[in-house]
Parts: structure tokens; C-alpha cells; sequence
């Protein structure tokens, strides 16, 4: 089972990791978590309930990423997760 | 007192001991050697009690925090702080100990006694057999050394530090007969840290589009005009602006009477094509800058007496026509903060923000919208640099605010066919795009407070956690 990197740490930008886990989790990591954390997990939950996902370690280390960049980030991640780990 | 290599010398012989009054100038920024090199003695001899002013403080400035953490120090007070001294505020300090001034309101504080000095160390990158000092000549040369005029003037005793004697120096900044002592160290500071190569002018697109809509609004408001004065910060998009009003007034035949604040090779190129008649010149920010107060008559080094005290009727700022200005945040009365991020740390302070934004007739704060997902514009701003009600217009790529105080400049922008919205419609956009941010302001015990020009206190500053 591969990991998947995606994105940058450059500001503004966010970096997620997609490791293979034995259930779903989610980890943020935010220069602005006081102020955007519980809408950066929003997101990512938004964009995985559109994926059928349910073994995978999801690690977002955002630099103040604006949503479409993380959810633009995730979804690239998750694709390249799929084809990478279930050859689809 | 002659000149001596021995710190230790000086202290005796000024007799430094517990409670002493130390000042000290930045002109060597992050480069400076020598305000280390003194509070190291200070340690060696345990003082306690210490009040110390030091113009600015930068991360090199390891030996105050040191001094700090080991509660050496009664008060501090300077004009701008970061690096480890603002992490010990944010995180360990436990006294109300900090004050924070501008540079005019340190001028005005030095000469009328609110900041009493005992002794003022005085880098000075060369010294003659007179005791008078350049910041043109030496090893660490720094061109003007306009924050230490007043200091070598009021302090009890005035010592220079110097890494350069020569016999002698034409047109010296400091006037030997102010000096009681010359201090001769290897190096007073690294020439890497003192200043910048040229600065560079924004090439991004939202600061082009800020610097845009400002010469657009300086256009429509008529600044631009033959004998116009002009300052602005060292910040790219200050700087393009710059450059813009260079291209307009070599186009239109424009001569502008003075710039004045901290100088770059921008101003330096404008002075040498006959657009500005004269720079004011407090501060050098790039190698350019000194080379020019080498060689140009009308590049004038001042004081920051002659600068900003707003006691002084003939401070230059005074006759300012515009600033150009940047923030940290800005409120929706207007309120400007360059002194803490949102979290309390202390990330700079005013310099010469709230002088030049009271003195100046026209006051601009150019800054994008969102930095990193952080709008700017809060409701209220973390902390208080710059009262509201001296600031005119904000300037952001999605548009301009316009302080309701301002009706005429309000009027014009519009009949110009300027973006105009209110700051509250700016901070919806802003919202739009990040979404409401959570409130992050945690009110801690006080570290000390903000004082305005004239030494009332303007806002309270508070620790992190």
C-alpha cells in the first residue's frame, strides 16, 4: 500500500498525506487552527463523504489554504490514493 | 575619560550599576554587535534594575532576553521588537515592563526627560581624534544615524563604540564635544545584517494591483503635484509605488520638494534625476541609500527630533503631503496594529507609523486583503499602533475604504471612477473567502502597553498565554 503526498507548505497552500491506516482518521495541523480549524476539518470531512474511504490516515498541514485549495488538494490526493492503491 | 578596548572600564568609570538608564540606537539592525557586548558586562556584574531604551530590538539582541529571563530588567522601552526578546514577552514574561514608543514620541520622551537616559552607547562605525563620529566611513557603516542624535545630546554620559579611528572626518553626525568616551571593539557589527542589497519591488499581482489602485487615488486626489512631499515604507508594494511615481513624474515633468523616512536606491535614483529636491533622511535601508548620503548634498542625514517629534514645529513630517503605510490589522474604526499578530506576539511596532499617519495631510495603508487566510480587517484590532482617526484611506486588491471622516476624499474617488466600498463591505469579501474566523483573542495578564507620540498610553499589550 503506497502513501500519497499532495500540495506545498508554501503560504497559502496546504500539504496532505494520505496514509493506508486500519480506519479513517484525520489529522490537522493549521497555522491558523484557532481560527479556521473547525472549518478545515469541514472540509475534509465534506470531500470524504463523497469517497467511498474507509482505511486511510488523512494528515492536512495547511498554511492558510482557502477551502477550495484544501478541498482542490484532498481531492487530487484521494484520486491518486485509488489509483495508486486500487488500481482503478 | 579617554578611549579605552575594556567594557569594563567604561562601567567603572561611569560608574553603571543597579538601576541604570541605558540607551542605544539600531542603525546596525540585526548586525549589531555592540548592544550584546555592553549588557553582557552588565551580566558579568549582576546589575539589577536595569531600564533600558534601545531604539529597536532585533533577533540578534540575545543577551537582553538572557537579561530579561533572568529578571535584570525594570523596564524597556523601544520603538520596534522581534526575535527572542518578542518570544520572551509572549511567553515567559511576568512583569508589566514593556513600552513601546514611535520614533517621534522617543525623540520628544529623550529630550523633554520621560525617558531619562544615565548612559547612551552609541555605535558608531568611525570616530576621529576629536571624538566625532560618522556612520559613512568603517567597516560597518551605516549612513545616517538619525535615531542616536538626541541620546548624544540628553544622556548623562555619551560613550561611542567604534570599530574605526581615523584622524579625521569631514561633516560628522555626532559632535565630539557630546562625547565623554570612545569604546574601540574588533567589530561593532556584520556589515550582512546592517543592510539589505537593493530591495526589491513587488512583482506579484495583488501587490501590483495595490500599488495601482494608490497611484490611481493619488492621481484623482491631485498629490502628484509640482513641490509634493512623499513617504513611504521599505514593504515592495510601498516600494512599486515609488517606482510608479517615478515613471509618472519623469513623464509628466513632476519635481517633488522631499522624501523623507527611511531611504532605499529608489529614492536615492529619483534624487539623482532631479524629480525630488531633497531626501530626509533618518534611517538607511540599503547600501545605495549610504552611497548617496556620500555624495549628495541634497541627501540630509536628521535627527528623529527633526524627524517626527511632535513637539518640534519643524519636524519634516510636518509638511508631509502623503504617507504610504502598511498593517498588520486594521479595524473598522480604522485603527491600524503593526505591533502584534492576533495572537499577542509582539512582531514590530510603530517606528515612524503613527507619526507620519498623524502628521501627514494624506495617510494611505496599502496591504492585500487576506494574508495566509488571516483577513485584515477585524472588528477590533489585537492592539492599538495607530489611532483610527489619523488614518485616511485603506487600499487592498478588492478595493478601497475610505475613513467616513473623509467626505471630500470620498467624493473625489467616486467622481474618479475608484472601487469604493466601505471597510465593512471589505471585510465581508474577506469573509467570503475565509470564512468567519473564530475569535483568537485571549485576554493575559498585561506585559506592559503602547504610547502614543505624546506619551499618553494608547493600548495595553498582553502575553500570549
Amino acid at each position: 500500500m503506497k502513501t500519497i503526498v499532495v500540495g506545498s507548505l508554501e503560504s497559502s497552500d496546504c500539504l496532505i498525506t494520505l496514509t493506508p491506516a486500519s480506519e479513517t482518521t484525520i489529522d490537522i495541523e493549521s497555522v491558523v487552527y484557532d481560527a479556521f480549524g473547525d472549518q478545515i476539518r469541514a472540509v475534509i470531512e465534506a470531500v470524504l463523504s463523497r469517497h467511498h474511504l474507509d482505511d486511510v490516515h488523512i494528515r492536512c498541514q495547511d498554511k492558510g489554504a482557502l477551502d477550495y485549495a484544501i478541498e482542490a488538494r484532498l481531492e487530487t490526493a484521494i484520486r491518486r490514493y485509488k489509483e495508486a492503491n486500487h488500481g482503478s | 575619560m579617554k578611549t579605552t578596548t575594556d567594557i569594563a572600564a567604561i562601567f567603572d568609570d561611569f560608574n553603571v550599576k543597579d538601576g541604570a538608564s541605558i540607551s542605544f540606537h539600531h542603525h546596525l539592525r540585526n548586525g549589531d554587535a555592540v548592544q550584546n557586548h555592553v549588557l553582557d558586562e552588565a551580566r558579568r556584574r549582576k546589575l539589577k534594575n536595569l531600564r533600558l531604551y534601545p531604539s529597536a530590538v532585533f533577533p540578534v539582541h540575545r543577551v537582553l532576553k538572557t537579561l530579561l529571563e533572568e529578571g535584570a530588567v525594570a523596564s524597556l522601552t523601544t520603538n520596534y521588537l522581534n526575535g527572542p526578546v518578542a518570544e520572551y514577552f509572549a511567553k515567559e514574561a511576568s512583569g508589566d515592563i514593556l513600552r513601546m514608543q514611535s520614533h517621534g514620541g522617543r525623540a520628544r520622551a529623550v529630550i523633554e526627560g520621560d525617558n531619562p537616559i544615565d548612559i547612551a552607547f552609541v555605535a558608531a562605525p568611525a570616530v576621529d581624534a576629536q571624538k566625532n563620529a560618522s556612520g559613512l566611513e568603517g567597516p560597518a557603516a551605516c549612513g545616517s544615524l538619525g535615531y542616536a542624535m538626541e541620546d548624544v545630546k540628553h544622556a548623562k554620559h555619551v560613550v561611542l563604540v567604534t570599530d574605526t579611528l581615523v584622524d579625521h572626518l569631514e561633516n560628522p553626525q555626532i559632535d565630539g564635544t557630546d562625547v565623554d568616551a570612545v569604546l574601540v571593539l574588533d567589530s561593532i557589527g556584520d556589515p550582512k545584517g546592517i543592510t539589505s542589497g537593493t530591495l526589491s519591488l513587488t512583482r506579484d499581482p495583488i501587490g501590483m494591483k495595490i500599488a495601482r489602485s494608490a497611484m490611481r487615488l493619488l492621481d484623482a486626489l491631485g498629490v502628484i503635484k509640482e513641490g509634493f512631499s512623499f513617504q513611504s515604507g521599505a514593504g515592495g508594494v510601498s516600494l512599486r509605488v515609488v517606482d510608479m511615481l517615478n515613471e509618472k513624474m519623469t513623464r509628466d515633468r513632476i519635481h517633488a520638494s522631499f522624501f523623507s523616512g527611511g531611504i532605499t536606491g529608489h529614492h536615492v535614483k529619483m534624487l539623482e534625476a532631479g524629480l525630488v529636491e531633497t531626501l530626509y533622511d533618518v534611517q538607511c535601508f540599503d547600501l545605495e541609500a549610504i552611497a548617496s548620503l556620500r555624495r549628495n548634498a541634497s541627501h540630509i542625514a536628521i535627527s528623529a527630533d527633526r524627524y517626527a517629534n511632535p513637539n518640534n514645529p519643524d519636524r519634516v513630517i510636518a509638511d508631509l503631503d502623503c504617507v504610504i503605510l502598511g498593517a498588520t490589522e486594521i479595524d473598522l474604526d480604522f485603527n491600524v496594529n503593526v505591533t502584534t499578530d492576533s495572537h499577542n506576539t509582539i512582531i514590530g511596532g510603530s517606528g515612524g507609523h503613527s507619526d507620519t499617519a498623524e502628521d501627514a495631510k494624506l495617510s494611505l495603508i496599502v496591504t492585500p486583503l487576506i494574508k495566509g487566510r488571516i483577513p485584515v480587517i477585524k472588528e477590533r484590532v489585537t492592539t492599538i499602533t495607530t489611532p483610527g482617526k489619523t488614518v485616511d484611506v485603506l487600499i487592498t486588491e478588492r478595493g478601497i475604504a475610505i475613513n467616513p471622516a473623509r467626505q471630500g476624499i470620498i467624493e473625489t474617488a467616486q467622481k474618479a471612477g475608484l472601487h469604493v466600498d466601505t471597510i465593512e463591505g471589505l471585510m465581508a469579501i474577506a469573509h467570503t473567502l475565509t470564512g468567519v474566523p473564530a475569535s483568537t483573542a485571549r485576554k493575559t495578564h498585561p506585559i506592559g502597553f503602547v504610547e502614543s507620540r505624546r506619551g499618553e498610553r494608547l493600548d495595553t499589550l498582553h502575553a500570549k498565554e
